[in-house]
């Protein structure tokens, strides 16, 4: 009989939905049905069963062709190259769990490398204006609980997110919001007319790349001050009366994308929402949140802000301390600079997502990947090792949008003899101090899994 | 009717592009979902051209030949959008303001009608750019 496994998480978006139902074949090998998945969490689960998973790891050839070899050789190769490397960079996290990120950091210290995560491409200038203005946020609960007006700025959950607004932020019904979507008001900033701007009460089609001066005209409104005619391609009367809705509500939400970040102004359009948050906490309730992409995109700012005090760019080839620094630690920046002079991919597609020139820069040097699937980045590598799937293949703790933690189960096993990247990040580990004569230190926490293979305890 | 067109040039998700990249960056699926350029309808005419025409788009860093198809999501007339992934970054520059984020959404393009020829697949364009495109499948 085919089993439901129930509670699953899903391995997809920042939504991180948990909610999801798999049915699994007799054998609890192969997936069958996806339940309450969005089409594209609906294909993740899909394709991890697909026969046509690799199951060892592939080293290029002379002649351009991949050749199959053990993972024994795979983690050999690894830890030789890291510690051959000057300043290796060791890039994704945005697919994969926090037990992976814990594991790289002990790699990453031992040979010197720089550690980035996808957020350097992505969410990067979320950070930089949360350092310098704060974080009013709130979780996602909080939003479905209490939210009565819910922004959307340069962001289209409907299409990135696609269970956002039906699980958490505009449609369920909760404690204080019993009715639903018709006790919420929302309003969608964003130059085109997208799925989620035709969802929203008001759409404001802001000019592209123009967001700070409408922010800015929000802050204007709110203070009492006057504004001209147009701002950012928006008609005043417009402005005031989504600043209205805005500044009546009992809780309101701002939610922030890509749209803030990928263009002219990066962290200086957050820095200005999360300053308009605060003017309207003044006249009301008010909390913001960024919309993060991958399903635990956040883990990676939780784990090494805990392990090295930075949650992105952390640059630890001075062997002394961790140096952070967003333009010059950054992969794009490095990449461009010609700095790096190993690159090691996982749990993301920089061939895929990184402009192209930074992709020619960084395949000057050694360039492995670590992915369970065939992507951009695997076809290009030198060395391509896959591993199993996290949230389908292998369990652990992730950090949705809201860094809310949240256990992801293991619905079936992964294809037989492939580790996960928690396993392959420890060996490494376990490899580079063989190779470099010295004793591996596991520092685990009590009644850990780790604790009885720690040497000389 | 003129040879070439400017306008400004975004890149971000949409749920084709998610479906088709969970998929497989090989399958055909990925190519269709993210090798097309929307554009409004106004500017295709204004570039003699119909739906469905392959163009060239040429930015500061490149170009690619992608699809011109009509806004799955409206595009104000003066703005294109190209789906993130393999075909977007052939053309995002790489210039970050020193924040590691490159420019995804917001840089010039010139869109030219290229009817004739013919889109690269993925790894062609990423294979290629790195020297290890055999050709073939």
């Amino acid at each position: 009989m085919p089993k439901i496994v129930t509670d699953v998480g899903c391995p997809y978006c920042g939504a991180s939905c948990d909610d999801l139902e798999i049915l699994v074949s007799d054998d609890g090998k192969k997936i069958l049905e996806v339940y309450n998945a969005c089409a594209i969490g609906n294909e993740v689960f899909h394709h991890a069963s697909s026969p046509d998973r690799l199951k060892r790891p592939r080293l290029r050839q002379p002649d351009g062709t991949y050749q199959e070899i053990s993972y024994d050789e795979a983690v050999d190769y690894t830890a030789k190259v890291l510690l051959k490397a000057k300043k290796p960079l060791i890039y994704g996290f945005g697919s994969t769990n926090c037990e992976a990120m814990s594991a790289v950091g002990r790699v990453a210290e031992k040979s010197g490398a720089v550690l980035d995560n996808c957020a350097s491409i992505c969410h990067g200038p979320s950070f930089l204006a949360i350092f310098d203005n704060g974080y009013p946020s709130c979780t996602l609960g909080e939003v479905k609980n209490r939210a009565d007006v819910v922004v959307f700025w340069g962001c289209n959950p409907m299409h990135a997110h696609p269970r956002h607004t039906s699980r958490y932020s505009i449609f369920p019904r909760g404690f204080f919001t019993e009715k639903g979507q018709r006790q919420r008001k929302m309003i969608s900033i964003d130059p085109r007319e997208t799925e989620t701007a035709k969802l929203a009460d008001i759409h404001l089609m802001v000019q592209q790349g123009h967001d700070y001066e409408l922010f800015d005209a929000f802050r204007t409104v709110l203070r009492g001050h006057d504004i001209p005619d147009e701002v950012a391609g928006i008609r005043k009367e417009a402005i005031l009366e989504a600043a209205g809705i805005m500044k009546n509500a009992r809780f309101g939400m701002i939610f922030f994308g890509m749209g803030c970040t990928h263009t002219d102004g990066r962290n200086h359009n957050v820095d200005i929402a999360i300053s308009l948050t605060r003017d309207l906490n003044t006249v009301a309730k008010y909390s913001i949140m960024a919309m993060r992409g991958h399903y635990n995109i956040a883990g990676p700012g939780q784990v090494w802000s805990w392990q090295f005090g930075f949650p992105y760019c952390i640059d630890l080839t001075k062997g002394t301390h961790a140096h952070m620094n967003p333009g010059e630690t950054s992969s794009i920046d490095l990449a461009m600079r010609d700095e790096v002079d190993a690159f090691i991919n996982i749990g993301t597609d920089a061939g895929a997502h990184f402009p192209i020139d930074a992709v020619k820069h960084l395949r000057k040097h050694p360039f492995i990947t670590i992915d369970p699937n065939i992507c951009m980045a695997s076809e290009i590598s030198d060395l391509h090792i896959p591993v199993a799937v996290v949230g389908v293949e292998e369990a652990g703790v992730v950090y949705r949008m809201d860094n809310v933690p949240i256990q992801f189960k293991k619905v079936v096993d992964p294809p037989e003899g492939v580790i996960s990247d928690e396993q392959l990040f420890d060996r490494v580990y376990l490899r580079i101090c063989e190779l470099t004569e010295t004793e591996p230190t596991w520092i685990p926490a009590k009644g850990h899994a780790k604790a009885p293979v720690t040497a000389g305890q | 009717m003129t040879e070439k067109i400017v306008l400004n040039m975004i890149t971000q998700r949409s749920i084709e592009e998610g479906v088709a990249m969970e998929k497989g960056k090989t399958t055909p699926e990925y190519f269709e979902a993210c090798s097309v350029v929307e554009m409004n309808p106004e500017d295709m005419k204004a570039l003699g051209i119909w739906r469905n025409t392959n163009v060239r788009v040429t930015s500061e860093v490149g170009s690619v030949i992608v699809k011109a198809i009509e806004p799955t999501q409206y595009c104000p007339p003066g703005l294109a959008h190209i789906r993130q992934g393999v075909w977007a970054n052939q053309v995002v520059p790489p210039r970050t303001q020193s924040t590691g984020v490159p420019q995804y959404s917001g840089f010039p393009v010139t869109i030219e009608p290229v009817p004739s020829e013919k889109r690269k697949g993925a790894l062609e364009l990423v294979q290629g750019a790195v020297g290890l495109w055999r050709g073939g499948k």
